[in-house]
């Protein structure tokens, strides 16, 4: 029992903290208001604080204070539309939570216009009382996608690697949280280092590397049981997996011929198909989403850069292309969800930052101002990307928009946090 | 007998090299105390000179011994690199020509080679660096004879620094391969 008590006070510690750091200019005024709360027993938690958190940190929006606010309408009916223009709101968020039939509650919202006065939509979502801040989560999703027009990805989670160190012990943790870092679940813990976590496209599973047993081999592990099985483990390195776009193949980095090359896994028969052919180090690959090229990182010309190699029935057509020039450092890159640009680690001679290269033009622009830069991941709808950083001597995760706007930052609050990788859309 | 033979030739003014196989004596079959009468006849050269120059470097020693030895380069077993480089000094080739000796000598011994980076740039570019170094290592002792069951190739990258801080002195530190002996 003490163990157990123990364990849960810890958990508590371990929550990761959302600190904003800038606003974005232009950003639409919204209001959220405090919801009504009609269910038996205290509030568990306002279902509008996770709704306006999630705004702001898009950097899209900008929420208006409570006490700036001249009422609390939890229905359209109630809305006074005058007194909210006079606040300078251009939409607003109202809703209640009421006891289903049965059991469980049901959380009802309305999005207005204010300065029409009229209803933009509006919900009625059954649930229990512990999946109220999932329900927050959808709700900022359809308030966000009704107007910006694009789907949001607050609903979504991102995992990651922590590491602890006590004396000469490390102490590893593969997890996830919900995209604003809250719900931390712990997925995988060991003694030895764990690396490179990257999602199904489903969604559902959880490719990784792990040393457990003395080396770098790859795992894949259901992210609901916590199954797993032994996915490579060939003779030298096994790293850096990825998944195509149909979630069929991985691709992965092994040196089972001598240095490493990429190869493709197919996850049903374990046939491997080797891609790459240089004397140089080929890794990090990833797919394009058409499935159609793969990207990797390769210092076959000196120093690591991205090259793209195009595929035909799963396999290598012609020789691969440079595609970075800019910096003398360019490695693992991540691409949008639209294929049209990769987010990478970019070294310019005096530190390592987060840059996006748009690949139609070839045109890169430096996202982040910290030295030691790592591990990019685009959000699902392709407008945030998360990385792994440095601030004061810790490992923490921050995110930054596409555009450069927008920053925020996940840290823990004891130890190391490394490899976010952000999940595909929540489909259940 | 063999004795008397190798005087024999002794007197002769006939390196021991250049004689021993047209004898019909191998080199293995000679006892210590005749060869280091042959090592000091002469300054013999080349492999066999130096094969018993090896017998006498480690003769006797327990290599959990000889591995304490600060005398010995065979204390030297962490080699150290520079950024993004897998090069070797030519210190650490003279520390390995030693190593490859002992592992010649004595094939029940394994290493494992560890190959590190340190945290700058991404992390699995360094496991792949980590790697690159190390095999440099498993090369040059597989060239001066080590079997390739003695040795084993393992990269954590940049994920088990040797120094935690984050300057130029901890990631000296870090780009690394340690060479451990299996059992010591």
């Amino acid at each position: 029992m003490a163990m157990l008590l123990l364990l849960l006070s810890w958990q508590a510690q371990a929550r990761l903290v959302i600190e904003i750091n800038e606003g974005t200019e232009g950003a639409l005024p919204i209001a959220v208001v405090p919801f009504g709360w009609l269910a038996a027993g205290a509030t568990q938690g306002d279902v509008s604080n996770v709704i306006a958190a999630d705004l702001a940190r898009s950097g899209r929006f900008v929420p208006l204070a409570k006490i700036k606010m001249p009422g609390e309408p939890h229905t359209g009916l109630e809305i006074d539309f005058a007194a909210w223009r006079a606040a300078g709101v251009e939409h607003m968020v109202v809703g209640r939570v009421q006891p289903r039939q049965g059991e469980g509650l049901v959380v009802e919202f309305q999005l207005f216009d204010v300065v029409r006065g009229v209803q933009l939509s509006g919900y009625s979502i059954p649930t229990a009382s512990s999946r109220l801040r999932r329900v927050g989560h959808q709700i900022s999703d359809i308030v966000y996608e009704k107007l910006t027009g694009q789907r949001g990805a607050f609903n979504t989670h991102v995992a990651y690697v922590t590491v602890e160190r006590s004396g000469k012990e490390s102490l590893y943790r593969l997890a996830l949280a919900d995209a604003d870092g809250h719900d931390e679940q712990v997925i995988l813990t060991s003694k030895q280092p764990l690396m490179s976590p990257a999602w199904s496209p489903d969604g559902e599973r959880l490719a990784y590397v792990s040393f457990e047993k003395g080396r770098s081999l790859i795992y894949l592990q259901e992210v609901g049981s916590g199954e797993r099985e032994l996915l490579a483990e060939f003779s030298g390195l096994n790293s850096a997996p990825s998944f195509s776009p149909d979630g069929r193949r991985l691709a992965l980095t092994l040196s089972r011929d001598g240095n490493p090359e990429i190869y493709l896994l197919d996850l049903a028969s374990r046939a491997l198909t080797r891609m790459t052919f240089s004397n140089g180090i080929d890794t990090e690959a990833l797919f394009a989403p058409d499935g159609k090229s793969l990207f990797f990182t390769s210092d076959r010309g000196g120093k690591p850069q991205i090259y793209r190699l195009t595929l035909q029935d799963g396999r290598p057509l012609g020789k691969p292309q440079r595609i970075t020039f800019e910096g003398v450092y360019n490695a693992r890159a991540a691409i949008s969800p639209d294929g049209k640009r990769l987010a990478l680690v970019h070294g310019d001679g005096n530190g390592f930052h987060i840059a996006v290269q748009e690949l139609q033009s070839a045109s890169l622009r430096v996202l982040s101002e910290t030295l030691y830069d790592e591990s990019p991941s685009f959000a699902p709808n392709g407008s945030m990307i998360i990385y792994a950083t440095e601030r004061n001597r810790r490992g923490v995760l921050e995110a930054v928009s596409v555009d450069g706007s927008a920053h925020q930052r996940l840290g823990l609050s004891h130890g190391d946090v490394r490899e976010p990788a952000w999940s595909p859309y929540i489909l259940k | 007998m063999k004795l008397k033979l190798v005087g024999l030739l002794l007197a002769a003014g006939v390196v021991l090299q250049g004689c021993t196989g047209a004898q019909g004596v191998r080199d293995d079959e000679v006892p210590v105390d005749e060869r280091s009468i042959g090592g000091t006849v002469d300054d013999a050269e080349g492999a066999r000179s130096r094969g018993a120059e090896m017998g006498s470097e480690f003769a006797g020693r327990p290599v959990s011994e000889l591995l304490n030895d600060p005398a010995t380069p065979l204390s030297v077993r962490v080699f150290y690199f520079e950024y993004n480089s897998a090069e070797l000094s030519e210190s650490d080739r003279d520390a390995l020509a030693t190593h490859a000796r002992l592992l010649n000598e004595k094939s029940d011994l394994t290493v494992v080679l560890e190959g590190h980076a340190d945290e700058r740039g991404s992390r699995e570019y360094n496991l792949a660096l980590g790697e690159r170094r190390a095999k440099v290592i498993e090369r040059v002792l597989s060239l001066q004879g080590v079997s390739p069951q003695q040795i084993q190739v393992i990269s954590f990258g940049e994920e088990r620094p040797q120094a935690f801080g984050h300057d130029e002195e901890s990631w000296r530190l870090n780009r690394r391969v340690q060479l451990l002996y299996s059992g010591y």
